[in-house]
């Protein structure tokens, strides 16, 4: 076809986001990783240059070790969960039986609603005298401090991380769904499979684009967790529920160490990369195509 | 027999729904109950003995929630109306244009995928700081500070190039033959035949800005222009121990995000946006 547009236009169009992501997204990428290079932490006005001291800090601080390990937990516990409970709630929902509509609704309620209520109100649920509690008293198990017992924080908290993702990820698992094709379920119905046979056979192999998609999306947003513990924990008992994104806020904002947090933050971005890339370049190839 | 079939999966159903709704059924349950009722009586009660309004009163009487509504407006609005312009603009040439440079701005604008905000925080205050965006240099430059960050993405960019891929090539040159230039081909052409993409990018944007807490919780240092998600949060700390009045705080501050679920829901629900789920 005939080239309609200046030679000048393309740039045009592209010239008010791109300028808003060089000031707000590549100059702050370079500069966090040249922040991580400086030692802020004797005085904020007169940053000395410290080559790799901060990185080399960081691997000798006991504290990000437990981050880690914090980080580790709720990969391993989360992601797990999100990538198999909606897809169960999913094969549920895409049958065709009364008021799905209202299951969905509110099963994707939590999703809306600010992450901020919604730690607030699980605060409430866990608090001592709370109705957490009390269940497990009509169970005759002892009290648990679900928030302030180190042992179980974390747990608490990635508990309100799964909730309020079921529905998100329910979603994505019901859109990848309706490309199965219908006669290998009626092929299944012939053969007298049951429940479990069908979508083991048929669902499961299907569904493993989604399944891994669902995996690495969650496992973006497990490293990314902040306003959870900021309104929950603050990472406490004893560090027991600080992340990452917490931690670099701390450093940053609370302690004015620059560039330690600047550190902290190159090795988020090189962990939540790898996921990315996985994500960019195997799961979803197709929508990112020139 | 076909209906009796379904029952186990009604009662898992209705199961995962109670337990999705309940932290909300039992804030609002306590929001309601009067000072004569124990909040933390055992047996736990949902539905309130002592049941008052005096909750939603005392706390609205307290703090300004109205303000932090209309702050979320502003800046969730704001957030919303440059991503649809910005995206749109940055799209078109990636879709339908050919120019030397394509490549690299398509892999230069992916790589933002890739890269989470938490990672660059700290310099993008930074700038903030610099360029005067905080509410100490007024309350519009303290929204301008808060919207600029997200004010386009990586998702909407490609989100709306997939739009305006789909349209036939025919579209333009029948425009350009009826004497269109560029600039109205794109807008009195292309954009309202992507109206639906831009609905969708419109309603996920808004519902990200919406819910932001990380971001005004760095740069807001003036009451009067806290957004909601942190207003909400510092009721933890104006009422330490008062539950009740946390909790009506919270349900207030849920009401308008929940009418405009319901009055959305098919974008959400209907299984039919997965283009549009963002990573």
């Amino acid at each position: 076809m005939f080239k309609y547009y200046g030679k000048l236009s393309p740039y045009l169009f592209l010239l008010p986001a791109l300028v808003i992501l060089a000031v707000f997204f590549f100059i702050p990428f370079f500069q966090t990783i040249g922040l991580s290079f400086f030692d802020y932490s004797s005085s904020i006005y007169n940053p000395e240059f410290t080559a790799l001291k901060n990185y080399i800090d960081i691997l000798h601080n006991p504290v990000f070790y437990k981050v880690m390990v914090n980080t580790l937990i709720y990969l391993v516990v989360a992601v797990p969960v999100l990538a198999i409970f909606p897809l169960f709630i999913a094969v549920l929902i895409n049958q065709k039986i009364r008021a799905i509509t209202l299951y969905k609704i509110l099963i994707y309620l939590p999703v809306i609603v600010s992450i901020v209520v919604a730690a607030i109100a699980f605060k409430w649920l866990y608090a001592q005298e709370g109705i957490l509690n009390y269940i497990m008293q009509l169970f005759h198990l002892e009290p648990l401090g679900w928030l302030t017992d180190p042992k179980y924080a974390i747990y608490s908290v990635i508990i309100v991380t799964i909730w309020k993702g079921i529905g998100y990820y329910m979603m994505i698992y019901l859109a990848s769904l309706m490309s199965v094709p219908n006669e290998l379920y009626e092929a299944c119905d012939i053969d007298g499979a049951n429940f479990w046979q069908k979508h083991m056979t048929v669902t499961v192999p299907h569904l493993m684009p989604a399944i891994a998609l669902v995996s690495t999306i969650s496992s973006i947003s497990a490293l990314k967790i902040f306003a959870e513990i900021y309104v929950m924990t603050k990472g406490g008992p004893l560090d027991s529920t600080k992340t990452i994104v917490y931690y670099i806020y701390e450093k940053a904002f609370e302690n004015l160490d620059l560039g330690y947090a600047s550190a902290m933050a190159v090795i988020l971005l090189v962990i939540v990369m790898v996921f990315s890339l996985l994500n960019i370049f195997v799961f979803e190839r197709g929508k990112y195509k020139i | 027999m076909k209906n009796l079939k379904n029952i186990p999966t009604h009662i898992i159903l209705i199961l995962v729904s109670l337990l999705s709704i309940f932290p909300f059924i039992w804030l609002l349950s306590t929001s309601l109950k009067g000072a004569g009722e124990n909040i933390f009586a055992y047996p736990p009660t949902v539905i309130p003995h002592d049941f008052t309004w005096d909750n939603y009163v005392g706390v609205w009487k307290r703090v300004d929630l109205m303000r932090y509504f209309i702050n979320s407006v502003i800046v969730a609005g704001g957030t919303v109306l440059l991503n649809l312009i910005l995206s749109s603009l940055a799209a078109y040439p990636l879709a339908r244009m050919e120019f030397k440079g394509k490549r690299i701005t398509f892999f230069t604008i992916l790589a933002t995928i890739m890269v989470p905000f938490q990672a660059i925080m700290l310099p993008v205050y930074l700038i903030t700081l610099k360029l005067h965006l905080t509410d100490a240099y007024g309350d519009v430059c303290g929204f301008i500070g808060l919207i600029m960050p997200f004010a386009v993405s990586a998702f909407g960019i490609f989100l709306m190039r997939q739009a305006f891929l789909t349209i036939p090539r025919e579209m333009e040159e029948a425009a350009i033959v009826d004497g269109c230039n560029v600039f109205q081909v794109f807008w009195k052409v292309l954009l309202p035949m992507v109206k639906p993409s831009l609905a969708v990018l419109a309603i996920f944007t808004f519902i990200g800005s919406w819910g932001e807490f990380l971001w005004p919780s760095i740069v807001l240092t003036k009451e009067a222009m806290y957004t909601l998600p942190v207003g909400v949060n510092n009721l933890q700390g104006m009422f330490s121990s008062n539950w009740r009045y946390i909790a009506a705080g919270s349900v207030i501050s849920t009401i308008p995000i929940i009418i405009f679920f319901l009055a959305m829901q098919k974008y959400f629900i209907s299984g039919e946006n997965e283009g549009a789920v963002k990573g």
